[in-house]
């Protein structure tokens, strides 16, 4: 066993078998996670390391799990901090990065996945159901019931407002790509995270329906957006 | 900020903990960590992970904040001020309690292999983002990991645990 155990200790490691505490943890990527599970499957020697990593992996969770949390102090200290540095202006660019930062943050990588996933299926069923709306509705207006002339009055209910689309981001588009698309149009977030689905609106003016197709086409075209479709 | 720190201080915390050993120091680093998130923001690029983003810098403030109390080599004087709830690797072991013996020996392993230890198991980074928080190649960091578990066998067989690895 001394001996056995020796020559291991002196081998220089596999591949698969430096990449085992990773599988253990969940973090690796599928090819990488395949090629690990067949290694495993039928190499037993491989397999009796796993079962120590998991241990290990078991281990090291409970033990930075019994270190505790920072006590009020620390967050007195920072925010006090805070208070005391130099106001600043924050630029619109910025806030809207700490919000994309911000609602990014707030879901784990697995949570990321399934996000896109779903989002992927919900984008299929909005842009269908806003094509058709959009369609059928072209002009946005209404019509009054009290007036009998032999025109009909109507008012562009898009008059005067500026331009909104529902947007989607490509799934590998980073943060800092996203600011800066924002920043070029002169566009702001309305809502976020349904679906994966962001509301923009553009600017302050509004456009018309020419300039509004063109932004969209524009949009649509940029390597981060998947897709771009004008809503009312 | 409010909503970054709730989410990100404790693991900040944790991290920073297990590298500088020494809890007050650990509590001016989480309180530096995020000021220097607050003044860099607009800096972030969004390449990685927030997460990943926050251990780096705090990485880098523990070593710092080390280098200041100019006591790394005294490791094992550092070690006994977080380490003296429980038993020794070997009484874990009369006890029967491999679990404690490991977690001793994880607390006995270097700076340099305990950070890479917390960040695979603990802190669920991958490869490159450990590449990134630590600075160094994707393959060293594997080999890193496999000589600080080596470390981690050899200090438990020390204690007379035998896990069948090596």
């Amino acid at each position: 066993m001394m001996a056995m155990s020796k020559k291991i200790l002196e081998q220089e490691p596999s591949e698969i078998e430096m990449l085992l505490p990773w599988h253990a943890a969940g973090t690796l990527n599928a090819r990488d996670a395949r090629r690990v599970d067949e290694a495993l499957a039928r190499d037993p020697e491989l397999a009796k390391q796993y079962a120590a990593i998991r241990e290990e992996y078991a281990e090291t969770i409970d033990l930075n799990e019994s270190l505790g949390a920072p006590s009020a102090r620390a967050m007195q200290k920072l925010f006090a901090a805070i208070d005391a540095e130099p106001a600043r202006n924050p630029s619109a660019s910025l806030n809207i990065s700490a919000r994309i930062v911000e609602f990014f943050a707030k879901l784990s990588p697995r949570t990321l996945a399934w996000s896109a996933s779903l989002g992927a299926l919900a984008l299929l069923l909005q842009a269908g159901v806003i094509g058709a709306v959009l369609v059928k509705n072209q002009a946005a207006s209404y019509q009054t019931a009290s007036l009998s002339t032999n025109e009909p009055v109507t008012r562009d209910l898009a008059a005067g407002a500026p331009p909104r689309a529902l947007v989607r981001f490509a799934p590998d588009a980073r943060v800092a790509d996203i600011t800066a698309l924002l920043d070029s149009y002169q566009a702001s977030i309305l809502d976020s995270g349904k679906g994966g689905m962001f509301r923009l609106q553009f600017g302050n003016k509004a456009m018309s329906k020419d300039e509004i197709a063109g932004l969209m086409s524009k949009l649509q075209n940029e390597k981060i957006v998947s897709l771009a479709v004008a809503t009312p | 900020m409010q909503v970054l720190y709730g989410r990100h201080h404790v693991r900040v915390f944790r991290f920073g903990l297990r590298l500088v050993r020494d809890e007050q120091v650990a509590e001016d680093l989480i309180s530096e960590v995020f000021l220097d998130v607050w003044r860099q923001a607009g800096k972030f690029e969004g390449r990685s992970a927030v997460s990943t983003w926050l251990l780096a810098i705090t990485r880098f403030k523990a070593l710092s904040a080390l280098r200041r109390r100019k006591d790394v080599e005294l490791d094992d004087e550092a070690a006994n001020a977080i380490e003296d709830t429980s038993d020794d690797p070997e009484v874990a072991v009369q006890k029967k309690d491999t679990g404690e013996a490991l977690r001793k020996c994880l607390t006995a392993l270097s700076p340099e292999h305990r950070e890479i230890v917390d960040l695979v198991y603990y802190h669920e980074k991958s490869v490159e983002e450990v590449a990134e928080i630590v600075g160094i190649p994707e393959n060293t960091v594997k080999t890193r990991l496999f000589y600080a578990r080596k470390k981690l066998a050899e200090l438990l067989k020390a204690a007379g645990v035998e896990r069948g690895w090596p």
